[in-house]
């Protein structure tokens, strides 16, 4: 069986155990909407400073939204052991790996796509104008996040203090995508928009870097 | 793809795509049943290490395609991680591991699409149906028409009224007999069970007993570990007894395994008592 089809496969039921359980998307979105509710109200911005702060407020939320969904990416899998299951399958390991990256980006991206009107509304930015770039770069950062967390997730699911090790494990790594994706949203948001290529090209190369990465040690990861 | 990649003290040739291992002395007959026969099995001096725990120490076997083996033995003894070394689960510390379908080696790929497995999880999903989940382990082998496959599937283990329904609504022994129905579900020439009748009810266990009994007769080869005596030991053709990792009885392709079945039952009854 090919990688795409295989991952295509995991992919799918990652899909469909979430949309009917719909324990991590509903969790994860009420928990973003407190956070960036709660900043609002904190920092209480002006237009100007929002387009400034409101940036890193943004991606600081969707961090906590993947370090919120990435953990049980790989501790569902350990309820009945179903990781010896997928792993007993004929497949390349990676595709278990990128399988569960492929939904794991879809289901930030949701929560994202869900967040950015109340962004806009509380934090007083247009985003219509700028949306095209916008999610550009919301693709290339999420790629970024669920890449990296689908793997750390995978990594700390077998360890003991799996809870407080995959934010640890996960943080100081994710910092050069955090702040690329920042500065790069603090361009498309500035007055006139400006969609910084040097950072949209640091993004992708970390993407295509780590995804990379994933695939040669996938296996060794995947090992008990 | 990435096997070649291992310690030099490990030798797995036939996890190395780069060398692709043979049995040194072909075993047995060659298979007859199934869609591509039973696998012969060969451990050279296997041994696995938890941390600073042996689990199995320097093990050497070799299982002849259409072998029905009981692995016996205390908890903690081996079983399981001989189980999980011949899946391809886990890796030995040190040894090999070669498999062969009649004289001719097969590339990793070939031996996991043959291999099925019962383990002591269910390696079910709960949020998933009976028949979402067959469906869903019958692409991932790649089997033609997966959702007939998996209603073929649900039949004999008595879950086809049961097909639509999630499985965490079941109880212990459907879920058990759902994951049996996985395991068998691309018809595998090397079955490992590991405990396979916990949970199932005197019918279930002696549908199992029948279903190992027609399996061995077809040519699969059969691994498995077991507690006490049961229905699923009927088919039994050779019985290893495992203490500490290591091997301490082997009745042998050819020898009687009723001795050391029996010789495990009577030891498991006395502990049992005695506590």
């Amino acid at each position: 069986m090919t990688l795409a089809r295989a991952s295509g496969v995991i992919l799918a039921k990652e899909l469909r155990t979430e949309f009917r359980s719909r324990e991590l998307l509903g969790t994860t979105v009420v928990f973003v909407l407190i956070v960036i509710v709660l900043f609002s109200f904190t920092f209480n911005p002006t237009s100007s400073e929002s387009r400034r702060f409101g940036p890193g407020l943004l991606w600081l939320a969707f961090l906590f939204a993947g370090s919120l969904m990435l953990q049980s990416s790989f501790l569902r899998e350990q309820t009945n052991d179903t990781l010896a299951a997928l792993r007993l399958a004929p497949i390349d390991p990676f595709s278990i790996l990128a399988g569960k990256m492929a939904a794991n980006f879809l289901f930030l991206l949701l929560v994202e796509v869900i967040l950015l009107p109340v962004f806009a509304v509380l934090y007083n930015v247009a985003i219509l104008p700028v949306l095209g770039q916008l999610l550009l770069v919301l693709a290339l950062g999420t790629i970024g996040l669920a890449a990296t967390g689908t793997v750390f997730s995978a990594v700390a699911a077998q360890a003991r203090l799996r809870e407080l090790l995959l934010p640890l494990l996960l943080l100081p790594v994710l910092a050069p995508v955090l702040i690329a994706s920042t500065e790069a949203t603090i361009g498309v948001l500035r007055d006139p928009p400006e969609l910084s290529m040097v950072w949209l090209t640091f993004l992708a190369c970390f993407d295509v870097v780590f995804l990379t990465a994933a695939w040669m040690v996938g296996e060794y990861l995947l090992e008990e | 793809m990435r096997w070649s990649g291992v310690a030099q003290n490990n030798c797995y040739a036939i996890w190395s795509r780069a060398e692709p291992s043979r049995v040194s002395t072909p075993l047995a007959s060659s298979p007859k049943g199934g869609p591509g026969g039973g696998l012969q099995i060969q451990f050279s001096e296997v041994e696995k290490r938890y941390g600073m725990r042996l689990a199995l120490r320097g093990v050497s076997l070799a299982i002849a395609a259409g072998e029905c083996v009981a692995l016996v033995g205390h908890n903690g003894s081996g079983k399981t991680t001989l189980l999980k070394i011949a899946a391809q689960l886990t890796r030995p510390s040190r040894g090999r591991i070669a498999f062969d379908l009649g004289e001719n080696p097969i590339s990793l790929e070939e031996v996991k699409s043959r291999v099925g497995m019962v383990g002591h999880h269910t390696l079910l999903y709960e949020e998933l149906t009976a028949e979402e989940n067959l469906i869903f382990f019958a692409k991932l082998f790649g089997l033609e028409n997966p959702a007939e496959k998996a209603r073929q599937a649900l039949q004999p283990v008595g879950l086809a009224g049961r097909a639509t329904d999630l499985v965490r609504t079941f109880s212990r022994g459907m879920r058990q007999r759902l994951s049996i129905a996985r395991a068998l579900l691309a018809s595998p020439g090397l079955l490992l069970l590991d405990e396979a009748g916990t949970g199932l009810d005197p019918e279930g266990q002696h549908w199992l007993g029948a279903t190992i009994q027609r399996l061995r007769d077809s040519g699969c080869t059969i691994l498995m570990s077991t507690h006490g005596r049961n229905e699923t030991q009927g088919a039994v053709t050779r019985a290893i007894r495992l203490a500490g990792g290591k091997i301490t009885h082997d009745s042998g392709a050819t020898g009687n395994p009723r001795e050391i079945l029996v010789m495990a039952a009577v030891r498991e009854s006395g502990e049992e008592g005695a506590s």
